[in-house]
């Protein structure tokens, strides 16, 4: 074990660091936009509506994520129209085609975790509420919506990490996150495992603040578990 | 542009097919895999040696932590150093070279291995208790109460949480692409790299992958509706 080259290392791989913590927080924010307006969708009660944003879920879902992040960072420049329109400067660049594949990716996931969430409100809090004059979108808004976040809490925690570790993928299409840096130095000095525990440290260390955070978030929506002690 | 799919001389069809035979072959034998890793690790995790616990908890932990793309890495640029050192250990002083396949194998197997561990956990703590002392003072040996009371159930309680394991597993076998093992994305890089069409094929490889995902998810339904034939609905 070259310890040196392990300390040594350290620096060059969290340089990478800041890319990996933008993508992670930008798809994450984004998907959960997607995933809040398709859950909408899905409950809309439109059949069409349904069905369209069952396929966008069953699509993202069934698929690795390596073909969505090629299908987007290849396939898109393929056509003349995409080329020609205001969004290419963006779809140009791997790091947008890495945030868009992710955001699209997290967004089908997190969207069944929120969608059974809300499913999962009983019923008599919505009449409840609807009884003392709510109108529909106040009861979402002030009963279901809070009560859901704080049911989908735990799933989404793993979905979080699955997000942080889905980053790495991002180094497939040239991005220098932690991953691409990781592998070119071991294709560098051969150093396998020291390079490879000193990247592992550096996610396992991501997600145990990320499933921190999901618990502080937990214990700070249900403070009526608390009341009690 | 159709005729790029095609099975003739000019198509990537064939290439296409075996690309997802070859999918298949390893999303299967790395699930068989993970599924002992996964046996041996969930006995770990439930024996009553500090050491296992220990052990079985810090694979787990850390598979399931980091990245599926690192551990592919790890075992492709260190799989055949470690080969090498475990047979030059039994006295075999040459070089062990790993083809792509068992290293794509053994690294989707150890990732799957660290979920099925935490299924079939789950799943042998499911198993009522009284149901083993009952076994016990029939007078069963510790095999057959594992044989016929134990496995039977655990299996049943088992596979809704194998079914996504298995789910994970044939997604991850896309990862393996990096090391150049002819599967599906790989080919698929490949045809859309020598057409100029990438659009074209990997969504291709996207609908191959959905039939994939649509075809096991049906054939775990029925897996399932079979092993629990024996147990009254509520």
């Amino acid at each position: 074990m070259n310890w040196q080259l392990m300390w040594d290392s350290l620096p060059r791989m969290l340089g990478g660091l800041s890319l990996t913590l933008q993508l992670i927080v930008g798809s994450l924010a984004l998907g959960a936009l997607v995933a809040f307006g398709v859950a909408l969708l899905r409950l809309s009660g439109n059949r069409v509506v349904e069905t369209l944003a069952a396929a966008y879920v069953f699509i993202f879902r069934g698929t690795p994520l390596l073909v969505q992040i090629f299908l987007v960072y290849y396939g898109l420049g393929q056509f003349e129209f995409i080329r020609d329109s205001i969004l290419w400067p963006f779809l140009r660049e791997p790091y947008w085609c890495a945030i868009l594949a992710l955001t699209l990716n997290t967004g089908a996931y997190t969207s069944e975790v929120l969608r059974g969430a809300i499913l999962s409100v009983p019923q008599g809090q919505v009449e409840a509420a609807r009884a003392c004059g709510m109108s529909r979108a106040l009861a979402f808004r002030r009963i279901v919506l809070p009560v859901a976040i704080r049911q989908m809490l735990p799933a989404y925690g793993n979905e979080v990490i699955l997000m942080v570790k889905a980053t790495s993928l991002a180094s497939t299409i040239t991005l220098m996150e932690v991953t691409g840096i990781a592998r070119r130095m071991i294709a560098q000095t051969f150093a396998v495992f020291e390079l490879f525990i000193v990247a592992g440290v550096i996610y396992l260390v991501l997600n145990f603040i990320a499933t921190r955070l999901i618990k502080f978030a937990e214990w700070r929506l249900t403070p009526y578990l608390r009341a009690r002690a | 542009m159709l005729e790029l799919l095609s099975f003739g001389p000019n198509g990537w069809g064939g290439q296409l097919l075996m690309g997802t035979a070859m999918t298949v072959a390893v999303a299967v034998s790395a699930f068989a895999f993970g599924i002992l890793v996964g046996s041996l690790g969930a006995s770990a995790k439930l024996s009553h040696s500090l050491a296992l616990n220990v052990v079985a908890d810090v694979y787990t932990t850390i598979v399931r932590g980091i990245p599926e793309l690192l551990v592919i890495y790890l075992l492709f640029f260190g799989g055949s150093g470690v080969a090498t050192a475990i047979a030059a250990a039994f006295g075999y002083d040459g070089r062990v070279d790993l083809n792509a396949f068992t290293i794509g194998v053994l690294a989707v197997g150890l990732i799957s291995g660290a979920y099925s561990t935490e299924v079939i956990r789950g799943a042998v703590q499911s198993v009522p208790f009284g149901q083993i002392e009952a076994a016990r003072a029939c007078g069963m040996s510790r095999w057959l109460i594992l044989r016929r009371v134990l496995v039977p159930q655990t299996l049943r309680f088992a596979l809704p949480g194998l079914g996504n394991v298995w789910q994970l597993t044939l997604k991850d076998t896309a990862l393996v692409s990096v090391t150049a093992l002819a599967e599906l994305m790989r080919i698929t890089h490949l045809a859309a790299g020598a057409t100029r069409q990438p659009f074209l094929f990997y969504s291709t490889a996207a609908v191959l992958y959905l039939m994939l995902t649509t075809i096991s998810t049906a054939l775990f339904n029925r897996a399932e509706i079979s092993a629990n034939r024996g147990v009254r609905r509520a």
